[in-house]
């Protein structure tokens, strides 16, 4: 496959392992977080932690957009599917992921009509094809996927559908950023840039962290030699002293992103005051909601969806982990009472969640990993 | 997404439509293109939430989440956080919290399952309660305590905690092997059964017996490559195929749905008595029922088949040991990836159809060519991925495969990609898996090569001592990853 | 939020501007292309493609240069083997 291929060379690989050792000051610990979910799953996926020394640590972030949906959301999302004449459209990322009773598979079990979509197009071809149902498409993801539902929004107006609706849970990857930098109980040397978020919003909002937090920031693209090569830039930049933004995923991203995007994000949807994130607690300004012009479709206004607010789980410790905080297997209910069969939090649930990587793909010792891969 | 950057929002308010937060808020810039110019030191945009120290920025500041640690997220159940919850507003010291649902209206409330699916995890669980929070051991070595403890918790006795059947239970991943374990094999428990390999092996004065059984309920009916009948007939020969016997006769029984176009079944059955034909057997027992309209897809079938076991052939994954090799009879993922496309949701073309044949020839072949066969599987849902797990955990060992060595072809490849799903996963219905000897491991890869349906055939790796029940994988990057069971079918993902 | 396929753009739709064909390895889905159409991509282009939409052009170019800096290692790598390997030698 053309531009992945190339990008999964094994041999330039160890040629990078090598350069990052090589920078690697003795006796410092670096600790890289690398902000998206998808990139924490290409480095369980890859095995990836195995070509990095000792010393240097990744971090998994809260990029993962599903992991940060609070419960009582997706206790909203089934109330609206529970309505008699809703068919509701979803990801297929969002279909096991549990609110208080239950997730969409579970309600799927009971009758409830929920179908798996690949696109928010493919909802707006369902609820043309059903006319007397309504049509309600669970939009979820960071500013990546903000443009393609406003986009499907722009369509379902301008065809003067009447029964297709959004119920927006784009969230903004600015603010999760800025929350981790200022926490006090992560220490990090650097990031690893989110790739496709910067598509759209461009490698400019990131500046502050590096002027304002003096942390290098570098923009990974998805494959195992772009996060490699990514750490090494962030090594080097460490090493000189620097902390500026570089953008190692130069043959996606502009830096100055998508503007037909960012118009089109911009003209259907607004930002919310404040928002729940899953283990973070209310963030302002994090994430989008349909504009006013825009009622017609969007889901929250035309059901009343109950908003009930409902606490994370005690046991869960999804927050810290999604903070960086804690690793995956320091959470106490980690594979033992939450593992994918059984999850009781986001992390486990989502494909790209730090605990659902780590437990389906990472979940051995490095020292053993050794033994077996030199045999 | 433009912002008014010459209009912040007032003291005290929260931001309205149509205005985006005040500038030198961390607001995705990206979004409302503020200049980072600062208005007044007002906090009260959003839930009273005050800068951290030494935060540089301006008004409507994101919250630290350190406030957000709240001691409730460090305890295990029983902990001592109170009702009101560990996120929300009260952890933020703030001035005015105005306008935020949840401040003045009460406490949020608590998913009760979740206290419930700790209490039931422990009172089933035979390992230790969480370890206590005192970390006194060095990083490495609690993480290893960590994997041992989840190791227990895997070796457990299987419950099914869900009330109701989901399609997860019927993926062939961990959510259907926990329910046949725990309902089936826990009711009819007896030896034969037991070894839940694909055919049950009786022993009938003095003759050697495979016996299976099989329904089929795959939608789209027809579909590039075959349809229900050819599925029918040759997952059922196959699973005889793997046992090591000649496959004999097969029975079918078909549930058919009031209105089903009795063209279509006709069609149906030319198949099977093609299909049949193909792989020896008759159909020498059938049964028909029909289910009113709205049930049974337009048509399912169910089949048993018996065959004849050869007096030296004795064939278990539980067989496998150090050493052996682990062969697959061609590109996987066939089956699976024409089905989801062929149902037509995901508005993909793409020239890929099933692999479905009957694999007695080749599996016949393979026998004769070499004594070193250990065990034989045909993959089908749950993918090769499920069938690597089987052999580790029913033999105690560790399978370990190689990722550039797996045959996928370049558009089910494409298609994986394009979905965000592992073709390790997705079902066959025409591929062996072998375990072989590896002293005799290019011998049964010669035997399969010679083959018309095993032309492809790999070696894909081998089986080692440790770590016992795990399939690893390395990559083709070079590192090494966990092929765990999912809980259900490989969901496309966005992210 | 993350996943992105690099796709080859086959053609446009005779009478949807927007929509285009795109091959992913021999894989043939239709993709709507709203988000470029500033610079609309010509057949033969790659663009990255999430849930559906093309968010972005792959530029060839860089692409180009990210290989060759990645082969520059790998050859600064092998170098650096080899000539260990040589000075054992002695």
């Amino acid at each position: 496959m053309r531009f992945v291929d190339e990008f999964r060379d094994a041999e330039k690989a160890h040629a990078l392992a090598a350069k990052i050792a090589s920078l690697c000051e003795p006796g410092r610990q670096y600790k890289l977080m690398e902000v998206c979910g998808g990139h924490t799953h290409t480095i369980y996926k890859h095995g990836l932690e195995d070509y990095l020394p000792e010393t240097v640590t990744l971090v998994h972030g809260p990029g993962c957009p599903v992991c940060v949906i609070p419960m009582g959301r997706v206790d909203d999302a089934m109330h609206l599917a529970a309505q008699d004449d809703v068919i509701m459209t979803s990801f297929g990322d969002m279909m096991r992921v549990p609110g208080s009773n239950g997730s969409f598979f579970d309600a799927k079990a009971l009758g409830t009509d929920i179908r798996m979509v690949y696109s928010p197009l493919d909802s707006l071809k369902i609820a043309r094809q059903n006319p007397d149902r309504r049509v309600v498409f669970m939009a979820i993801g960071f500013e990546t996927t903000a443009p393609s539902t406003a986009m499907t929004v722009l369509r379902a107006a301008a065809e003067g559908l009447k029964n297709f609706s959004v119920f927006c849970n784009h969230v903004t990857i600015i603010p999760a950023i800025k929350a981790i930098l200022d926490s006090p109980d992560l220490r990090l040397d650097g990031f690893i840039g989110p790739g496709h978020v910067s598509t759209v919003i461009g490698c400019r909002p990131y500046e502050f962290i590096a002027r304002d937090y003096g942390k290098p920031v570098v923009v990974a693209g998805f494959e195992p030699l772009d996060i490699l090569q990514s750490i090494y830039m962030l090594m080097l930049q460490l090493a000189e002293g620097r902390s500026v933004v570089e953008n190692q995923y130069a043959r996606v991203v502009p830096w100055d992103g998508n503007p037909t995007a960012l118009k089109a994000i911009g003209s259907v949807m607004e930002l919310r005051p404040y928002f729940e994130w899953r283990g973070l607690g209310f963030i302002s300004h994090s994430a989008l909601r349909m504009r006013e012009a825009y009622a017609a479709f969007d889901a929250e206004g035309l059901f009343q969806v109950p908003g009930v607010r409902v606490a994370d789980p005690k046991a869960c410790q999804c927050g810290e982990v999604l903070k960086g905080v804690l690793k995956p297997w320091e959470c106490k209910v980690f594979g033992t009472a939450c593992t994918p069969e059984t999850p009781i939090g986001t992390c486990m649930v989502s494909p790209e969640g730090a605990c659902a990587a780590y437990y389906n793909f990472g979940r051995l010792r490095r020292q053993r990993v050794q033994e077996v891969t030199i045999s | 997404m433009t912002g008014h950057s010459g209009a912040p929002a007032s003291p005290g308010a929260t931001a309205g439509p149509g205005i985006t937060a005040s500038p030198g808020t961390t607001a995705s810039p990206g979004i409302n293109t503020s200049s980072g110019t600062t208005t007044g030191a007002d906090t009260t945009t959003g839930p009273g939430i005050t800068a951290s120290p030494g935060a540089t920025t301006g008004p409507g500041a994101t919250t630290g989440p350190g406030a957000t640690t709240s001691p409730d997220t460090t305890t295990g159940p029983g902990g001592t956080a109170g009702p009101g919850g560990t996120t929300g507003p009260r952890d933020f010291a703030g001035t005015g919290a105005s306008g935020m649902p949840g401040t003045e209206a009460g406490l949020p409330q608590a998913a009760g399952w979740v206290e419930d699916a700790l209490r039931d995890h422990h009172r089933h669980g035979s390992s230790a309660p969480p370890a206590p929070a005192v970390r006194a051991d060095t990083a490495p070595d609690r993480e290893q305590q960590v994997l041992d403890r989840i190791d227990r918790a895997r070796r457990r006795r299987p419950r099914v905690k869900e009330e109701r059947i989901t399609m997860s239970h019927g993926s062939g991943g961990k959510a259907t092997r926990t329910l046949v374990e725990a309902v089936f094999l826990d009711a009819f428990r007896n030896p034969l059964l037991e070894p839940l390999e694909d055919a049950a092996q009786l022993n009938m004065d003095g003759a050697r017996l495979a016996f299976t059984t099989d329904s089929y309920v795959v939608s789209p009916l027809f579909f590039p490559g075959g349809d229900i009948g050819d599925l029918a007939v040759n997952g059922t020969v196959n699973d005889l195929a793997v046992a090591g016997a000649t496959p004999l006769y097969l029975s079918a029984g078909f549930i058919l749905e009031e209105g089903f176009p009795v063209a279509d079944l006709s069609r149906i059955v030319a198949s099977m008595t093609a299909a049949a034909d193909r792989a020896g057997v008759e159909v020498v027992t059938g049964d028909t029922k029909v289910v009113q309209k709205g049930k049974a897809d337009g048509c399912y079938i169910n089949t048993a088949g018996v065959g004849l076991v050869g007096q030296n052939v004795h064939l278990g994954v539980a067989n496998a040991r150090p050493g052996d090799a682990v062969i697959v009879s061609g590109p996987i993922g066939d089956h699976g990836v024409t089905i989801m496309l062929a149902r037509g949701e995901l508005d993909i073309e793409a020239d890929i159809c099933s692999d479905t044949a009957p694999l007695s020839g080749l599996a016949a072949d393979l026998l004769a060519a070499t004594s070193g066969v250990r065990a034989l599987r045909d993959a089908t849902r749950g993918g090769v991925a499920t069938i690597l797990n089987e052999v580790a955990s029913a033999a105690g060992v560790s399978v370990v495969v190689s990722e550039d060595d797996i045959p996928v072809r370049t558009e089910v490849r494409g298609a994986s990609e394009l979905l965000g799903i592992d073709p390790l996963y997705v079902a066959c219905e025409g591929r062996l898996v072998a375990i072989v000897d590896g002293g005799e491991a290019e011998q049964a890869l010669a035997a399969m090569r010679a083959h018309p349906l095993g032309q492809q055939a790999a070696i894909i790796g081998t089986v080692a001592a440790d770590p016992p029940g795990i399939v690893l994988l390395k990559t083709t990057f070079g590192g090494t990853r966990i092929v765990d069971l999912l809980v259900g079918d490989p969901l496309p993902r966005i992210c | 939020m993350c996943l992105g396929i690099p796709g080859e753009v086959i053609e446009f739709l005779p009478d949807q501007p927007d929509l285009a064909r795109v091959n992913v390895s021999g894989v043939r889905r239709v993709i709507n292309v709203g988000l470029l159409c500033d610079e609309l991509p010509k057949p033969g282009e790659w663009v990255l493609i999430h849930v559906g939409f093309a968010l972005s052009k792959i530029d060839e170019d860089e692409a180009k240069a990210a290989l060759d800096f990645l082969e520059s290692i790998g050859q600064a790598y092998a170098d650096e083997l080899a000539a260990l390997q040589e000075s054992r030698i002695e």
